[in-house]
C-alpha cells in the first residue's frame, strides 16, 4: 500500500475522458448524441471517481448509452435497469448509479420497476429519453405516444391515453422531478447538476427527437419561431413568465392556473405564480401543463426542475437499521446462528 | 406401531414403542401447525429421531368445518432412524368431523382416534359433508380404532372459567388441551412448551398462563380419568454422537445462505417476492440484519431477481428465492446471469404447477425448466436437496458453484422439505469449508487493458467490482466478443461463446465428488436413482429390502448439471434402473438422453410425497 502523496491526486477530468472506446452507433441526427454529449461535458464538474461511477440500462436506442460511458456499466434487460440498480446501490451505497431509459422501457414493461423505484428513492439518477415512439424496434407507439399517433401498430391512430411521465413520477412519490430537452445543451446541464446534487433517486424526463421514425415532434419547443409561445422554463423563486416578449404571465385563479398579459396595468409580476420547487401542489399542476387544459386553455410546455424533496434514502435507511440493530443486539456467531437457541446432545 | 415390551407405571402401563406416526388435523384455525411443532421439539429434545410433514391448505381461513379448510400435521418419530414422516398414522387427532372425514383413510387398522366431540355436532357433520343423521363417532364405523371421544372444547372452558379470557381467547387454547393429553399419552415432558408460551406470549402474562393451565389440564385429564388403557414411550434414537437440533428445510435454507456468506467473506443481498412456500427463507434471512445480511422484498419476482443480479455485480453474493411461477418469471433474467457470467444463486423451492397449480403441495416438476427453461442456449448448473438438514449443505454446495465458477446456480428444493423438518446434527463454523473469491484488481490485458472474458483454467472469467480503479468496462445481455467482452455480432464468435459457455457448465464436473451407490452392492439387478426430496422414502425402502437379501441398491443425486463424471459408468452396472419421480419422468428423460439408458419411470402427481409401501411394491414388483 502507498501513502497518498500529492502525486496521487487526480487532475480533473474532462470529458473526452467519460468517452469509452466503443463506436457510436445510434442513427445519424439522433438526440442521444446531444444527451451523451452533455452527460460528459458535466460530470468532470462532479469530482467523482469514473471507477465509482455505474451505468445501467435496459433495453431500446436509448440503452446503448451505457457502451459509450467509460465507468462501469451493464446493459441489461428490458425494463429492468431499475431493479438491477436497486440491488447496486443496496449493496455499495457509495457507488454514483445512473440509470438510462427510454420511453418504452422505463413506463411500459418497466412501468412497474418505475414506480416502486420513485417511492423507495435510493440516491441514484434516473434519465428517461422520452421519444414518444419505440425506435430501435422500428416504430410502434408507445406509452407516451399522443392519441391519435399513426405509427406502424397503429395504422390508424392510437387510441390510448398516454403517461404524462413527471406526473407519473410525482404521483409514485419521486422526491425530484425534472424535465429538459436534447436541443437545449446549457439547460440539460443544469437540470444534470441539480439531479447530480440532489440525494434521492432524480428522475430527469429528456425530451429527445428520434429523426428516423418521430422526427419534429419537441420541434415546438426548441425553435426560435415558436419555443417562447409554446414552453416555460421554470426557475426556483422566478415568477413563470413566457411569451415572445415574455409578456405572458401564469397566475393562480382559486387552484385554478389562468395565463395573464402582463402589458395590461392591472397584472403585476407580483401576482404571478412564484416557482417553489418544495411545493407538492404547485408542481402537480406544473406537471399538468403538459397535456391538460384549464379553464379551456392549452398552457406552454414546462421545463426545469418542478419538484423537489428531501427524504431519506432507501440504502441510507438500510444502514441506519443494520446499525441500530447492530448496536442493540450486536453481531452474533455463525456458531451461534447455526445452533440456534434449542439443541440436545447424544453422547 | 412397533411394540417392543411392556411396562407398568403407576395405574396406566407405558407400552415401550419403536416408532409412532401422529396426525394432528382440525380446522386451519384449530392451531394443528403449532400444536404439530410443539410436539416435535419436544420429541427432538428427548433425543428422539423423527420426520415431520406439514400438509395445509392454500387458503388461510377456508370455510370453517369443511374437509377444504382441514389442516394436518403429521410427525413420525422413533428410536431408530428415521427417514419419512411416514405412510399411515398411529394416532389420529381429529379436532372436527372434516379433519376426521379427510384423515381416516390413513390411519391404521386398530390405531388410536382423539376426537374433540363439539366438532361432531349437526353443523360440523353437515359442513363434512356427511349425510343427515350419520353421526361417525355413533354409527359404529370407527369400530376397528380405539375411539376417544373428548368434548375438548367444553373441558378447556370450565378449565379457564373464571380467568377473565373472553370466549375466542379461551377457545383459541384448546389446542393445548389436546397437545397436554398427547405428552401425558407418549410421556413426554411438559417443561420445552411451557418454556415455549411463556416467550411467546412473554407481554401478555394472561394468555400465557391461560395456556399453561390448558396444556396441565389436558396432561391431568389423561392421568385422572381411566379411559386410556395404556401410554406409549418411545425411546431416544441411536442417532451419531453429536448436538443437535431440529430444522426444517426452509430455515436450513436461510442458515446455509448466512454460512455461505460468512465462509465467501462477500455480503448476502437476498432479492425475493413473497410465495409459497418460499417466503419464510425471506422471513428468516430478514432477522439476520447484523450478520452481513440485506434482505430486499422486491415490487415482483423479477425485480427480486434483477436486484439480486444488480448486488453480484457489485461485488455481493445475490440470491433470489422462489417457487414455481416465481421461476418462470425469473427466466429472462436467469439469461442475463448466465450471458453475464455473475455469481447468482436461484433457489426454487417447488409446488405443484403448472400456473398456480397447488401452491401449499409439493412436486418435483421443475426439473427441466431448470435444465432448459431459457431461450437460446443457456446452460447452468443445477442441484438439489434431499432432505430439510441437506438444504443446508446444499446451499452451500450451490454458493460455492455459483462463487467459484461466476455462473447462476439453480438449487432445488421442494415444499415437502421445505416445511417438513428433521433432526439436524449441525456443523461448527470451523467444520466449514471455504468458498474461494478473487476479485480481480490488475489488468489482464496487453498494454494495461482489461478483458472482461479472458478466462482461467475453470474457463472462469474475472470478477471485478465497480469502484475498482482502472478496470472500467461494461458488460451486458448482447453477445460480447470471446476476449474483450465487447458487444459483438460476429457469426463465429457466437458459435465459439455457446461453446465456451456450455464447456464451462460441463467443466464444474471436475470439481465436484463423484456419485456413490448408498446402499446395496456395486453391480446387481435393480438401482434405485433419485434425486431430491424422495430420498427418505428411496433409503427407508432400500435399507429395508437390502437387509432382506434383495439385489437392490440405491443412488441419489445432489448434483443434476453437470451430473457426476462416473454417472454413466455407475447405471451400467446394474440390469433395470427404476427411477422415482414427483412428476411425469424428468430426471428419466436427462439419464435416458445421455446414457442411452432404458431407465424405468415411476411417477406421482398428486402433490403428496411417495408413501413407501407404495414405492416398495413398485421396487418388488421388478424384482420378481
Amino acid at each position: 500500500m502507498s501513502t497518498t502523496t500529492e502525486m496521487d491526486v487526480m487532475p480533473k477530468l474532462t470529458a473526452k475522458d467519460f468517452a469509452s472506446n466503443q463506436e457510436v452507433k445510434w442513427c445519424p441526427g439522433c438526440g442521444d448524441y446531444s444527451i451523451l454529449k452533455q452527460v460528459q461535458t458535466v460530470f468532470p464538474d462532479f469530482g467523482v471517481p469514473k471507477e465509482d461511477i455505474v451505468f445501467i440500462s435496459g433495453i431500446g436506442c436509448a440503452a446503448r448509452f451505457t457502451y459509450y460511458m467509460d465507468t462501469y456499466g451493464m446493459h441489461s434487460i428490458h425494463g429492468r435497469a431499475a431493479a438491477i440498480a436497486s440491488g447496486v446501490k443496496t449493496l455499495n451505497p457509495h457507488l454514483s448509479v445512473w440509470v438510462v431509459s427510454g420511453d418504452g422501457d422505463a413506463f411500459s414493461i418497466g412501468g412497474n420497476h418505475f414506480i416502486h423505484l420513485m417511492r423507495k428513492n435510493f440516491d441514484l439518477n434516473y434519465l428517461v429519453f422520452n421519444n414518444q415512439i419505440y425506435g430501435l424496434t422500428k416504430g410502434q407507439y408507445s406509452p407516451t405516444s399522443e392519441k391519435g399517433k399513426v405509427a406502424k401498430s397503429t395504422p390508424y391512430g392510437s387510441v390510448e391515453e398516454p403517461f404524462n411521465p413527471a406526473e407519473l413520477a410525482l404521483g409514485a412519490k419521486s422526491t425530484f422531478v425534472s424535465r429538459s430537452l436534447d436541443r437545449d445543451p446549457k439547460h440539460m446541464q443544469m437540470v444534470l447538476k441539480r439531479a447530480n446534487e440532489h440525494k434521492g433517486t432524480s428522475f430527469v424526463e429528456i425530451y429527445q427527437n428520434c429523426p428516423v421514425f418521430n422526427d419534429g415532434t419537441y420541434f415546438a419547443f426548441s425553435e426560435k419561431e415558436t419555443k417562447k409561445e409554446q414552453a416555460i422554463f421554470v426557475e426556483q423563486g422566478k415568477p413563470l413568465v413566457f411569451g415572445t416578449t415574455e409578456e405572458k404571465g401564469i397566475k393562480f385563479d382559486g387552484l385554478q392556473p389562468i395565463i395573464v398579459n402582463l402589458n395590461e396595468t392591472s397584472v403585476s409580476l407580483n401576482d404571478l405564480w412564484i416557482h417553489d420547487e418544495r411545493d407538492k401542489t404547485k408542481a402537480s399542476i406544473l406537471t399538468r401543463f403538459a397535456d391538460n387544459e384549464f379553464k379551456g386553455e392549452s398552457f406552454p410546455r414546462p421545463f426545469g426542475v418542478f419538484y423537489q424533496e428531501e427524504r431519506s434514502t432507501c440504502e441510507e435507511a438500510i444502514e441506519n437499521q443494520i446499525k441500530e440493530l447492530t448496536a442493540r443486539k450486536g453481531k452474533p456467531s455463525l456458531d451461534k446462528i447455526l445452533s440456534g437457541d434449542k439443541t440436545w446432545t447424544i453422547l | 406401531m412397533e411394540i417392543i415390551e411392556n411396562n407398568v407405571v403407576n395405574h396406566t402401563p407405558i407400552i415401550e414403542a419403536e416408532s409412532i406416526v401422529i396426525r394432528f388435523s382440525g380446522d386451519s384455525g384449530d392451531g394443528m401447525q403449532l400444536t404439530g411443532n410443539q410436539f416435535t421439539d419436544t420429541a427432538a429434545f428427548v433425543g428422539n429421531d423423527l420426520s415431520t410433514f406439514p400438509d395445509f391448505p392454500a387458503e388461510i381461513r377456508a370455510p370453517i368445518g369443511t374437509t377444504s379448510g382441514v389442516s394436518g400435521f403429521q410427525v413420525h418419530f422413533g428410536s431408530k432412524e428415521i427417514f419419512t414422516p411416514g405412510d399411515e398414522f398411529d394416532v389420529l387427532v381429529a379436532m372436527n368431523s372434516a379433519a376426521l372425514k379427510v384423515d381416516l383413510p390413513r390411519l391404521k387398522k386398530g390405531g388410536i382416534i382423539i376426537t374433540n366431540i363439539a366438532g361432531f355436532d349437526k353443523k360440523n357433520l353437515s359442513l363434512a359433508g356427511y349425510p343427515d343423521g350419520i353421526n361417525p363417532l355413533e354409527d359404529g364405523s370407527l369400530n376397528d380404532y380405539i375411539v376417544h371421544k373428548i368434548d375438548v372444547t367444553k373441558l378447556t372452558k370450565e378449565c379457564l372459567a373464571g380467568t377473565g379470557l373472553g370466549m375466542k381467547e379461551i377457545e383459541r387454547s384448546k389446542n393445548m388441551f389436546v397437545l397436554g393429553l398427547l405428552f401425558w399419552m407418549f410421556d413426554e415432558p411438559m417443561e420445552y412448551t411451557i418454556t415455549f408460551i411463556n416467550e411467546k406470549f412473554a407481554k401478555k402474562q394472561d394468555i400465557a398462563d391461560a395456556n399453561i393451565k390448558t396444556l396441565k389440564a389436558g396432561w391431568n385429564f389423561g392421568d385422572h380419568t381411566e379411559i386410556f388403557a395404556s401410554r406409549f414411550k418411545v425411546s431416544p434414537a441411536k442417532l451419531p454422537k453429536g448436538t443437535y437440533r431440529n430444522i426444517t428445510g426452509n430455515h436450513a435454507t436461510a442458515l446455509g445462505l448466512i454460512a455461505a456468506s460468512e465462509i465467501s467473506g462477500l455480503p448476502l443481498f437476498l432479492g425475493s417476492y413473497p410465495i409459497t412456500p418460499a417466503s419464510d427463507v425471506l422471513h428468516e434471512l430478514s432477522k439476520y440484519k447484523t450478520s452481513n445480511v440485506k434482505t430486499f422484498q422486491a415490487e415482483d419476482e423479477i425485480a427480486a431477481i434483477c436486484s439480486a443480479i444488480g448486488a453480484s455485480y457489485a461485488g455481493g453474493f445475490g440470491v433470489t428465492t422462489t417457487s414455481g411461477p416465481g421461476m418462470s418469471l425469473k427466466t429472462e433474467a436467469i439469461g442475463l446471469a448466465t450471458i453475464l457470467e455473475i455469481p447468482l444463486l436461484i433457489v426454487n423451492i417447488q409446488r405443484g404447477g403448472p400456473s398456480t397449480g397447488l401452491p401449499t403441495k409439493t412436486e418435483q416438476s421443475d426439473l427441466l425448466q431448470a435444465m432448459y427453461g431459457r431461450h437460446g442456449e443457456g446452460p447452468i448448473p443445477v442441484i438439489a436437496a434431499s432432505s430439510p438438514a441437506d438444504c443446508f449443505n446444499t446451499i452451500i454446495e450451490g454458493s460455492r458453484i455459483a462463487i467459484e465458477h461466476m455462473t447462476p446456480v439453480i438449487v432445488l428444493t421442494d415444499g415437502y422439505i421445505a416445511n417438513g423438518s428433521e433432526p439436524w446434527r449441525f456443523p461448527t463454523a470451523d467444520q466449514l469449508p471455504k468458498i474461494n473469491v478473487k476479485f480481480v484488481t490488475e489488468a489482464n490485458g496487453p498494454d494495461g487493458t482489461f478483458l472482461a472474458y479472458k478466462r482461467d483454467e475453470k474457463l472462469v472469467r474475472p470478477w471485478v467490482k465497480p469502484g475498482t480503479k482502472g478496470l472500467m468496462h461494461r458488460i451486458g445481455g448482447l453477445e460480447k466478443h470471446a476476449d474483450t467482452g465487447n458487444v459483438s455480432y460476429d457469426a463465429k464468435n457466437h458459435g465459439i461463446m455457446t461453446e465456451i459457455r456450455e464447456a464451462k457448465i460441463q467443466r464444474i464436473a471436475d470439481y465436484i465428488p463423484l456419485a456413490k451407490v448408498e446402499c446395496g452392492n456395486d453391480k446387481g439387478n435393480l438401482l434405485v436413482l433419485g434425486w431430491g426430496s424422495t430420498d427418505g422414502a428411496i433409503k427407508t425402502v432400500v435399507h429395508e429390502l437390502f437387509k432382506e437379501g434383495y439385489d437392490v441398491a440405491h443412488l441419489h443425486l445432489r448434483y443434476l448439471n453437470p451430473f457426476p463424471k462416473n454417472l454413466g459408468e455407475i447405471l451400467k452396472n446394474y440390469t433395470q434402473v427404476l427411477v422415482p419421480e414427483m412428476n411425469c419422468g424428468q430426471l428419466l428423460k436427462l439419464v435416458r438422453a445421455k446414457y442411452l439408458v432404458d431407465a424405468i419411470p415411476y411417477n406421482k402427481v398428486q402433490g403428496q410425497p411417495f408413501t413407501t409401501s407404495e414405492l416398495k411394491n413398485k421396487i418388488l414388483e421388478l424384482l420378481k
